[in-house]
This record gives C-alpha cells, structure tokens and sequence, in this order.
C-alpha cells in the first residue's frame, strides 16, 4: 500500500496504481480530465497530456519534486508521493493549452455532430478551456472514408487518441485498422480500404471520445438529450448482453456498452447487440439507467411506455391503450 | 591542430577494408578487452574517461551504461543510433562510410561491456548506401572471426545487424527507434520504463549514439583517464562538429573541446572565417533543435567570457542567453540571412517530422509553421509574435518525447534574440516578403 497526498486529500491505494486511478477513488472534481487515458485498454494513455498534474514531493525516499508534469494516466504512486492537480496554478495552465491545442483543429460541428452532449472533448473544453481561439488559419480536414456499413469513421474530428486503436487489437482481434501517416496529417485508417466488420469491432464507437467513429445505424436520428438509456439485457452467446438502450418515445433509436462515470465500458458488447437488436421485445428491461445530475442527458424526462410488455405481462391498463394505439415502430419503417 | 582520436585515418586509401583498418591499429581495444578486462573494468574506464553522450544530450555514456538492468537469463542489447537526422548535423554518416570498422569495433566492445550478445545498427533508412558499406564490413569482421561465436577464443559470442529504418527523424528518438527496431510504427514510449529497463523487445537495453560508441575504441585503447585529460572539465575528450552554412570551409571537424567559439568559426585551422568576406550574424550551434544564438552571444557569454566548444560553456546562461551543445551541427549565418524565414524552415522541418502521438506537439507544430509562414510572406501582425512565445511555451515540457521542445526552442530563441526582425516583418511586410529581403538593421532603420 501507498500513501499518497493528492490535492492536499489523503488516499491510501494499492502500489502499482496510476496517480488517475487514485484520483478516482476519491472522486469528484478533483479526478483529472482523460482523453486518451482508457482503463480497459492495455497501453493506453500518455497520448493527449490532458491529464497532466504536478508532483511535488516524488515518494518518501526520494522527496524532490518532479521536474516536468507528469501524466497521471501512466505514473504509478509511490509512497509518500504528493501531487497537485487543480491547486496548481501551472497544471490549468497547461491544461487550458491543451484544450486549445486539441481544439484548433477540430471542425467545433457540434451542432451536427451525433456524439455533441455525451462527447469528452465538449466537456473537456467546457470545464478547461477558454471561450475564444487564437487560431485563424485554415483548419485541417480529412475526406470521409467508407470503413464498412455500420461504422462511419469522420477523420476531420479525431484528436488521435489511440483509443480505437487499442480495442481493435485487444477487443475485435484481427485488426484492420491503425494510424497512417504522421504529425497532424496523421490519421485512422484501414490501409488499403478494408472494411471493419469483426464480432466486436462496434465498441471503437463507444471509446470514441469525440464523433470520429459513429454508429451508421444512429447517425443523424436524434440528439442524445432527446434519448433515455434503459438498462437491459439479452442471452446473447457472444457477449454479456448487458446494454443500454437509447429511447426515444418507443424506439430503440441506439444500443450501447454501459459505461461507468468515467464514459468506460463496463462489459464490451458484440455487433449483433449493438446493430441489430433494435427492437424492445429482444431485450429484457431492466430499468432507467442512471444518468448524472450535470449531464445534459438528464435534462429530459422519462416518457412511457419504455417498459417491455412481453416481458412485463400486467402494465396498467392506461399503458396498454396507450400501447395499442401506438404500437412500437418498427426501425425503418 | 589538436589531437584526434576517432578520425586519425580517416583519409587512409582503403581504410574502409578490414585489412587496412587491422593494419592501422584496428580492433585492438577488441583484444584488449576481451583478453585482459572484465566487462565491469571496461564500464569502469569509459566512466573513468567522462564520456558524455554524442547524439544530444550529453547524458555520461558510462553512468547511462551502469543504470543497465541485469536480471538473470534475460538477453540484453545495445543499440547504436544511427538514424541521425538533424538538420545541420551530418557527422555520423561520414564517420560510418569512411569507418566503418571504427564503428563496428566500439559496438564489439561496448556490447562485451554490457553482456550483450546481439547488438543492432539502426540507420536513417537514407543512408543506404552507408548501410552497404557497413554490412560488407561486418561481414569481414565476421570472416575475421571479431564476430560471432567464441570472439578471438575468449568464449564471448556477438552477433551484430544493420537496420534501416523508414526515414523518419523521430526515430532518432531512442523510444521510438525501439519500437521502430521492432517493426512497428515508430511512435516514442511513455517513460518510464526508461530503454534500460524495457528496452527493445521488454529486454533491458542501451541506445548509444554512433559517436559515443566509437569514442569507446580510443578509450579502451589508451585508458579513461587519458581520454579525460583532453578537454575542459565534464566536457572530455574529442567531439566532431559538422559546420555548415555560410563558412569558408565547412566540413566536419574533430576537435577537442574547449576550443573558443571564436577560434573555431574565424581560425584557418578550422572553419576559415565567414564567406564572401562577409559579417556573423547568427550561430545555430549545436544542430537545428538548440536555440539560435546571435553573434555577441556566440563569442561571448553574458558575463563576457570567451565562450568554449564545451557541454557548459555553450549552455551558459541558460537559454536566456545560452544555448546547447546539442549534436554538433554548427550552422553559422551570415549578415544576409533571413531569422524570420530560417525559422520558418526549422519550424516546417519539424511540423513535418512530428509524429502525430501527442496532442501538443501534433497541433503546436502545424501551428507555428503557419504563422511563421504567415510572417515570412507578409501577413503578420504583432500579437503572432507573442502567439508564437506562447505556443512554444505550451509545447515546452508537455510531450512524450524531446521532438517537442525541439521545435519549441528554436522559435522561442529567434523570437528572444531577433525580436525586432520579426517586428520588421509585420512593420514592412511589403518590403520582408520580398524574395532575398533583409532585415537592414536597428541602425539604419532609425
């Protein structure tokens, strides 16, 4: 065990965890921002520098401070280890920089971008940056490329974090795709044109932090604040079948991975949950998925019927009249 | 001319042959190490000697050497650096195709050093034709029995490849040129693990520059401490400089250090003075990533002491008013040279050379290329000036690897020093933009 003080908190956590992880045992504002940074992907993290922090006092034995920040996605705590995240005036700083640096050469297309109100990037700025660029030159863009039927890979959003990356190789197998070329020209790619399409090639949407990789089947249906996530549930032989449905009045308009607080995936889910179970009578309801107070997600309300009446056999006798006079839709119909 | 240690013969007809070089004296600190020294003495006599690292740094070779993780029945490597890509240094090339033996004989002694029993050559892929030479003389060394097993009957087994790699100057980086050994894309590791941990191929490992190695034959050969008696203080020993720009007699320099900036720009022995009789302006001193220092600064520090060709000396003062040893690349301007526009061509180098992995120096690059660019042509305006202090301030630090504060550093000096051409720019951007315009002068403008 190591005792480590973070932001003047003091954590005791297992050796070997990273400075982030302790974070996040505490939780709250303090936990740095992570962009790159996945706890389910091995060798991730480093990439984006967001999460930047200053150590001041390096462990018990060796009590000098560190002489660059340090990203607290990879650096292990060490006995005796103090950190300062956002008491440290030079780590806003920096961190400020980097939101402008991740920002300069992002399109900004919120407003027609499917991932705007669940995207990290947005609440990385948000809460970090500042709200005027000094940036005016072009940005860079990137053509579209068709990697397949259900993914939409947009280039011209990436902020390179490597993270699809990483699950391609460690969650899909097979892999097909990596980055191409180098520097800002560098970019996602399936060289020479290949499609994805293995079992579990559809979670490098859900690491996605930012619109690159989106869902073919959900793009441009609804914004997320428009949609509720339901937890549910299949007997599904590839996966664990644990999902969330994203409804909007009856449709199931998307399926995802459930995610922690932290936007990871809990348990990966296979193509077939994801693309093609799109209707409430494959999966059993299990209830509103929790969503935080601050996410714009929250903003709307619940609306019935959501529940499964195959599953849920005595609804009440409103909701079955209200069922029968608007049947669930089918998707594409 | 002073003493030199690695170039002696480098103008021997034939000396690129096993024969020749044998002849010449070659290979014997082979002998004399595997024959009369423990591994652990040669280690002992390289930190002895002082030796500072070659590529850039300057980290001391020998304390680089005992950081070496040694877990029993975990195969070890060495790894030259030889993807030297800096604009402005150019040094190593000549030492590997004129040497190649020299280069070959420090890596026998070197890995014997660390217990290393297969050592690698990773080589800018450019240089193909130097990777011939080298693998034609590693073949003789092989049929010579210096490689391979059971080296002159001491029971000490070396196998020694050349690599090429892509072409890519951020495999200069020593993560990078690992993962790029290994096959894959050439993207610098998050540190730690420092190489000498988790290496190549998760095995401990030391990344040496080819000069460094090379310097390790001479120093078996005569001892450490006759090696540390040339120089001035940490900066031991000799160290080629590769001068280029606007001098008399650009070339490749093997000097001891210590010798006065001023001596090695203005003496015949050496660089010959500014060309077309004309005055210093600036002087890039150690390879285009070490900031840029203008005449006053170059031949004096700020206390007004002779500034030497040694590690400190060049770095005194910090980068207020210093600047680095770096690699060796001495880049000497002369009064007709463009700061904006030199920068700019730095700035586009490494804009270009990033690797993408990392969010400040992937997007801080770019960016700085284009508003230099942007101030070269005519269309500045005053606040880029500072924009481009802040942006490099922003890069400075914050990234996985050196490449950042390599193309940081470069543009915060010009802007440190030439701060008034860049304002000259913005002032008279008609006039700048012009094609071979040059700034005239705080003098003649007032």
């Amino acid at each position: 065990m190591a005792k480590i003080t973070f932001d003047g908190i003091e954590i005791e956590i297992p050796d070997g965890t990273t400075i982030m992880n302790a974070a996040r045992t505490v939780g709250g504002s303090i936990v740095p921002p992570a962009m790159c940074y996945y706890t389910p992907l091995k060798g991730s993290g480093g990439k984006c520098r967001a999460c930047l922090v200053k150590v001041t006092a390096g462990s018990t034995k060796d009590p000098r401070p560190m002489p660059k920040l340090v990203p607290s996605c990879i650096t292990s705590v060490q006995d005796g280890m103090v950190v300062e995240n956002t008491v440290n005036q030079q780590v806003l700083d920096v961190r400020k920089g980097i939101v402008e640096m991740l920002l300069i050469n992002h399109p900004l297309d919120c407003p027609v971008c499917d991932q705007a109100g669940e995207c990290d990037l947005q609440n990385f700025a948000f809460e970090h940056g500042v709200s005027t660029t000094r940036y005016t030159e072009e940005r860079r863009t990137f053509d579209k490329i068709d990697i397949g039927p259900l993914i939409q890979l947009h280039m011209t959003r990436c902020i390179l974090c490597y993270r699809c990356v990483y699950t391609a190789n460690q969650i899909a197998g097979d892999r097909v795709h990596g980055v191409l070329g180098r520097g800002d020209a560098a970019e996602i790619g399936t060289y020479i044109e290949n499609i994805i399409d293995q079992d579990f090639s559809g979670n490098v949407i859900d690491v996605c932090p930012v619109g690159a990789l989106t869902d073919k089947t959900w793009r441009f249906k609804q914004r997320v604040w428009f949609t509720k996530p339901v937890n549910a549930h299949r007997d599904c032989p590839k996966c664990s079948g644990n999902v969330l449905l994203w409804y909007k009045g009856k449709d199931v308009l998307r399926v995802t991975a459930r995610k922690d607080e932290y936007g990871e995936v809990k348990e990966w889910i296979c193509n077939e949950c994801r693309f093609e179970k799109k209707e409430t009578s494959d999966w059993t309801i299990e209830g509103p998925a929790h969503i935080d107070r601050s996410s714009v997600i929250s903003a709307n309300h619940y609306e019935l019927p959501v529940l499964n009446h195959s599953v849920v056999a005595d609804l009440p006798e409103s909701t079955q009249r209200e069922l029968e006079k608007n049947p669930p839709l089918k998707l594409g119909s | 001319m002073g003493r030199k240690l690695l170039t002696e013969h480098i103008n021997v007809e034939g000396i690129d042959t096993f024969e020749v070089y044998r002849k010449h004296g070659g290979y014997r600190s082979v002998e004399k190490a595997l024959k009369t020294m423990t591994p652990d003495e040669v280690v002992e006599e390289v930190k002895k000697s002082g030796l500072r690292g070659r590529g850039g740094a300057g980290f001391p070779t020998g304390l680089k050497w005992s950081f070496l993780a040694k877990p029993e029945g975990v195969p070890r490597h060495l790894v030259c650096n030889a993807d030297e890509s800096e604009p402005g240094t150019f040094k190593d090339r000549q030492l590997m195709s004129k040497l190649p033996h020299l280069l070959i004989e420090g890596m026998i002694t070197s890995s014997y050093a660390l217990g290393a029993n297969t050592s690698y050559i990773y080589i800018r892929g450019e240089l193909l034709y130097v990777l011939r030479i080298l693998e034609k003389a590693i073949s003789e060394a092989y049929a010579n029995g210096f490689l391979g097993k059971n080296i002159l009957g001491s029971g000490y087994d070396l196998d020694l490849h050349v690599h090429p790699g892509g072409g890519a100057y951020i495999c200069g980086e020593e993560t990078a040129l690992l993962e790029s050994l290994e096959g894959k894309r050439g993207n610098p590791r998050n540190k730690p693990p420092f190489p000498a941990v988790q290496g190549l191929y998760a095995r401990p490992t030391v990344v040496n520059n080819v000069e460094s190695i090379a310097a390790v034959v001479p120093i078996i050969n005569d001892g450490g401490d006759e090696y540390a008696k040339l120089g001035v203080g940490k900066s031991t020993g000799t160290k080629l400089f590769s001068a280029c720009g606007h001098l008399n007699k650009p070339g490749i320099y093997e000097i001891e250090l210590g010798v006065p900036v001023e001596e090695f720009i203005y003496s015949d022995e050496y660089c010959g003075g500014i060309w077309k009789g004309r005055e210093l302006k600036a002087v890039v001193a150690g390879g285009s990533s070490v900031p840029i220092l203008p005449k006053e600064l170059i031949l004096k520090t700020a206390a007004g002491e002779d500034r030497l060709m040694t590690y400190e000396s060049l770095s005194d003062g910090g980068f207020v008013t210093g600047t680095m040893l770096g690699s060796g690349g001495f880049i000497a301007m002369d009064e007709t040279t463009c700061i904006v526009r030199n920068t700019w061509s730095f700035s586009r180098f490494y804009h270009h050379e990033s690797c993408g992995q990392c969010s400040p120096c992937r997007e801080g690059t770019g960016w700085m290329e284009k508003v230099l660019h942007r101030l070269e042509h005519g269309h500045g305006h005053m606040e880029d000036i500072d924009l481009l202090v802040s942006v490099a301030k922003q890069i400075e630090g914050n990234t996985i690897c050196p490449l950042g504060e390599a193309a940081a550093w470069p543009v915060a000096a010009a802007v440190r020093h030439f701060r008034d051409e860049f304002e000259w720019h913005v002032t008279h951007a008609k006039e700048a933009a012009r094609p071979g315009a040059v700034y005239p002068g705080k003098a003649v403008l007032a």
